[in-house]
């Protein structure tokens, strides 16, 4: 291979990709997401998915199963459901339980990740971050890779303001989600203790559900019950009692546990009567 | 085997000379070095995206050199009329092709050394460990896988009549390979009869290239590969490598050199 081939043909990209920036910049683009959609198009989302199940492939320390062996039922990858806490141990394939199905394939897995292991376990869990990154650059309006990655940076790897920043972009680049506003608030409440600014968020999250869920004929009933449940929860801190009981009577109506609400809002009746 | 040596011996110097390797180590270098400039939420210690990016451009690298400096051995002999000289000594067919696969080889697993070494340097300087050992497998099964490769591209150089038309083949068959490979099996369970054992024998016969790519057990700090294992995947390797060679051997001996 001639040496100015390579050179002559990064020279040619570099130029292309210039021009197309220069033309991108004088149309008055402000969108950072825009970079990929004009070298990639529309199927930057399918790469934002790839790269989004690569970092899932990451949390299980490289063992995933490929597109030949199965597909997730639900949809759902194991590292959004652990943020949804659960996700821990219900599944295990280690390689005594797994049916090799030839003496290659058997030979073949020393080669690999084949066994199920999770990243947290040995504290690497910072690893994923990258693709979640470049997964929220590629396709800005996917809204798991925020609270993923937002959930990460604070419950795992303390890091409360790069999860605020980048709850932040995504909330620029979705401004209806109430699922961001749901993560935001948390934060809020949780981390940063900013009880009237949590409240804020999680009440207009709980608005922006019901603008968009509400008229459906399936609506996201657990979104809606774990807005409601961390509002009530901040209230019940915060000593607001009544607003409490009000919000616990209305995530009754969309819990799977409706007695155990219950229960929680008979005790805050106590704790009110109480002189 | 002296012969066989000295014709080694060649490759190895014209590859030394040539500006491939370089330009493409430079190139990992440039992407590795821009990759890991990168800032990922204030946390420098981050270091496997990289590894993954360093190690794909190795293998990506590694398949370039080894097809290209292999697929030009046999017809620039001919183009050049060197061939002629170098068959009128003491030199079998054999031993020439030998030597070409040899100093092929050779010269690849140089390079390979220089590479896994940036790659354990860049690895060692967020993750501050040396895990010399699991390195050692990665990049001897790598090379193992790129033995095979070396001897393949040595049959279709005999085979294919242009160095272009034999590079292009034998990427697309070693990336397709490295990609599928391990799914063909997995493919042939969902087709319908005769295709099932068509493509179920086919998956016993292709050579698996993906078994020497070791890149996530690396990547993921996963532990050694047992060594008897990485020896039982070295004689696949050379079983296949002899193969193609015989095979070359067997079309070359007979075929008229102008």
């Amino acid at each position: 291979m001639p040496p100015a081939l390579p050179i002559a043909l990064a020279l040619a990209i570099a130029l292309a990709a210039g021009g197309r920036l220069l033309l991108w910049q004088q149309a008055g683009v402000q969108d950072t997401g825009s970079v990929f959609a004009l070298l990639l198009g529309e199927s930057r989302r399918a790469f934002a998915d790839q790269v989004f199940l690569k970092a899932d492939a990451y949390f299980h320390q490289g063992y995933y199963p490929s597109v030949f062996d199965l597909a997730l039922p639900d949809g759902k990858t194991h590292m959004a459901k652990e943020t949804e806490g659960h996700d821990h141990d219900d599944h295990s394939h280690t390689p005594s339980e797994r049916e090799y199905r030839d003496w290659l394939e058997r030979f073949g897995s020393h080669f690999y990740p084949a066994e199920h292991r999770h990243m947290e376990k040995f504290g690497d869990a910072r690893e994923i971050l990258p693709w979640l990154r470049l997964s929220a650059e590629l396709d800005p309006h996917r809204v798991d890779t925020y609270t993923v990655a937002a959930y990460w940076l604070r419950e795992r790897l303390n890091k409360v303001n790069d999860a605020e920043a980048f709850l932040r972009d995504g909330l620029r680049a979705n401004p209806g989600s109430y699922e961001i506003l749901f993560e935001l608030g948390r934060l809020y409440a949780e981390n940063n203790r900013d009880v009237p600014r949590a409240r804020a968020v999680l009440e207009l999250a709980i608005e922006k559900w019901l603008r968009q869920e509400a008229g459906k004929p399936n609506p996201d009933e657990l979104a809606y019950g774990h807005i409601l449940a961390q509002l009530a929860a901040l209230e019940e801190r915060t000593g607001n009692l009544p607003q409490a009981i009000n919000h616990f009577t209305r995530l009754k109506r969309v819990s799977p546990a409706p007695d155990t609400v219950q229960k929680r809002i008979e005790e805050l009746q106590t704790k009110l009567s109480r002189p | 085997m002296n012969t066989v040596w000295a014709l080694a011996n060649v490759v190895v110097l014209e590859m030394v000379r040539r500006k491939d390797f370089y330009v493409l180590f430079i190139l990992t270098v440039l992407l590795t070095g821009t990759a890991g400039s990168v800032n990922l939420f204030n946390d420098r210690s981050i270091v496997r995206y990289l590894k993954e990016i360093c190690l794909l451009l190795i293998w990506v690298s590694g398949l370039v050199i080894a097809i290209t400096c292999t697929a030009r051995q046999i017809p620039a002999e001919r183009e050049h009329r060197t061939i002629f000289p170098l068959l009128a000594k003491p030199v079998t067919r054999a031993q020439f092709l030998l030597g070409k696969f040899l100093g092929c080889w050779l010269a690849t697993g140089l390079a390979l050394a220089l590479f896994y070494l940036f790659f354990g340097l860049v690895s060692a300087s967020r993750e501050h460990s040396w895990p010399v050992a699991n390195y050692l497998q990665a990049g001897w099964l790598h090379w193992m896988m790129l033995g095979i490769v070396i001897a393949f591209t040595l049959l279709g150089s005999i085979v294919f009549a242009a160095p272009s038309s034999n590079g292009t083949i034998c990427f697309v068959c070693s990336a397709g390979m490295l990609l599928l490979g391990r799914h063909l099996n997995k493919v042939a369970l969902s087709l319908a009869e005769p295709l099932q054992s068509l493509l179920y024998g086919l998956y016993f016969v292709l050579p698996h290239l993906e078994l020497f790519d070791v890149r996530d057990l690396i990547i993921h700090n996963w532990e050694l590969i047992p060594w008897g294992v990485v020896a039982l995947a070295t004689l696949y390797a050379a079983a296949y490598a002899a193969f193609f060679l015989f095979a070359a051997w067997l079309i070359f001996r007979r075929r008229a050199l102008n």
